[in-house]
């Protein structure tokens, strides 16, 4: 016997284009597994520890980044008040990224704090890999910006030891890759909508660095523990 | 499915002695080439169970030797086939066969079911968030093309495709530090059908 779907599993209809008849196919196809992974409940224990194996899949096993087709940032480390930022954002549609959108649309608002919380004790060695040929540049960029450019020093807000703070994000051992990706296409992915979004300070910031000052300074930073 | 079953259980005959009277060939001229292409197909393209060399990524198929030779891709064909193929290869003629392997204009397997190929395209695409299935494009790519070591997937045969997903659910390795186990875990049969049967056509 096949139980009822529960309504919250309407799988989301923007990505794709999908169909109203293929929907309906693909959750026949996936309920099996979707009723199991139901029994837990979101908020139990089992419900979180699952989850945060699921965001591990992809961040790193350690949650130190991994280097897929595309750069997935890590989140060892990162502040809650950050990814509980950024996960809405997702939901919200303030920042477009696909894949993140289709997972954070699924999650309720105790697992959004729950996965939030967690990482910030994470603490494994930076995944490295980045060039080292500009490091010098981006330590000088990072710790005393350029003044003739108008970029503030990155120290300035997200602190000394690059931990961040609150919303501002730590970027202390972020995967090099991915820092070059945000810094490079800042306004066309985040701060969309016509919500208040705090990234909006970031955009004339990375709109003044040049490309090779982004390279410099993602590089610099993810070496940093 | 039961003539399936009886064709592969002849091929797999055959490659047995195949491979027990034809030991590694590698260093003269086109033996090596030719020692994969026996069972991996003309061109490279794939022949039952052996999966398709051709437009595959370079770096993922080096990781792959270098695993069978170390013993850390360990699922039953590797043991029974691969391990002894590898054992003599010496590291510039693995990079040679990668290289040239990686050169060759894939062709799609199209083997898969049809009718599950939309389905296996959204699991691809998206994952299944509510199941903890993670979405392959994040890693795999755009059709599936793969990058550095992270295999292409687009266009591999059904069979090929079903049976490394089962493998990974099943304890089977490949490598250290890969997140597949985890990923294919969580997978179903019928997730499994349908990504393999979506992949296959992929071009």
């Amino acid at each position: 016997m096949r139980r009822p779907l529960p309504a919250e599993w309407t799988l989301p209809r923007r990505a794709f284009g999908l169909r109203p008849a293929l929907l309906t196919a693909v959750l026949l196809a996936v309920s099996p597994v979707a009723s199991h992974a139901a029994e837990g409940g979101a908020g139990a224990k089992g419900g979180l520890e699952a989850k945060l194996l699921y965001c591990k899949t992809c961040h790193g096993l350690s949650a130190q980044g991994y280097r897929g087709y595309f750069p997935m940032p890590r989140l060892a480390g990162q502040q809650p008040e950050y990814i509980e930022n950024q996960l809405r954002a997702f939901i919200e549609r303030r920042r477009t990224n696909p894949v993140m959108q289709n997972v954070a649309h699924v999650l309720s608002p105790s697992m959004v704090s729950g996965l939030s919380a967690y990482f910030k004790n994470l603490d494994p060695p930076p995944i490295g890999g980045a060039p080292r040929r500009s490091l010098a540049q981006g330590k000088e960029i990072f710790e005393n910006g350029l003044p003739e450019s108008n970029v503030p020093a990155c120290s300035a807000c997200h602190g000394a030891d690059a931990t961040g703070q609150n919303e501002i994000p730590r970027l202390a051992g972020q995967l090099y890759e991915y820092t070059v990706a945000q810094l490079s296409g800042w306004s066309k992915v985040r701060g969309q909508g016509t919500a208040v979004d705090t990234s909006a300070i970031m955009a004339p910031t990375a709109h003044n660095l040049t490309h090779p000052q982004i390279e410099a300074v993602a590089a610099y930073v993810s070496t940093l523990r | 499915m039961k003539r399936i079953a009886r064709k592969l259980a002849f091929k797999i005959t055959l490659l047995a002695i195949a491979v027990s009277i034809d030991p590694v060939l590698a260093g003269e001229d086109g033996l090596a080439v030719r020692n994969c292409t026996w069972c991996h197909g003309t061109s490279g393209q794939g022949y039952m169970v052996a999966p398709r060399l051709a437009g595959q990524q370079p770096a993922y198929l080096l990781k792959q030797i270098k695993d069978l030779r170390e013993h850390t891709r360990d699922n039953p064909f590797s043991r029974q086939y691969m391990w002894g193929a590898v054992a003599e290869l010496d590291p510039l003629a693995a990079r040679d066969l990668a290289a040239y392997f990686a050169s060759i204009r894939p062709k799609p397997a199209d083997d898969g079911d049809s009718s599950l190929a939309a389905a296996g395209r959204t699991i691809y695409m998206e994952g299944i968030p509510e199941a903890n299935i993670a979405a392959c494009y994040a890693c795999h790519g755009p059709d599936g093309v793969g990058v550095r070591d992270i295999p292409r997937l687009g266009g591999l045969a059904y069979f090929y495709l079903k049976a490394r997903l089962e493998q990974w659910g099943q304890g089977y390795h490949s490598g250290a530090g890969t997140p597949m186990p985890v990923v294919a875990r969580q997978l179903g049969p019928k997730e499994i059908e349908a990504l393999a049967s979506y992949l296959s056509f992929v071009r």
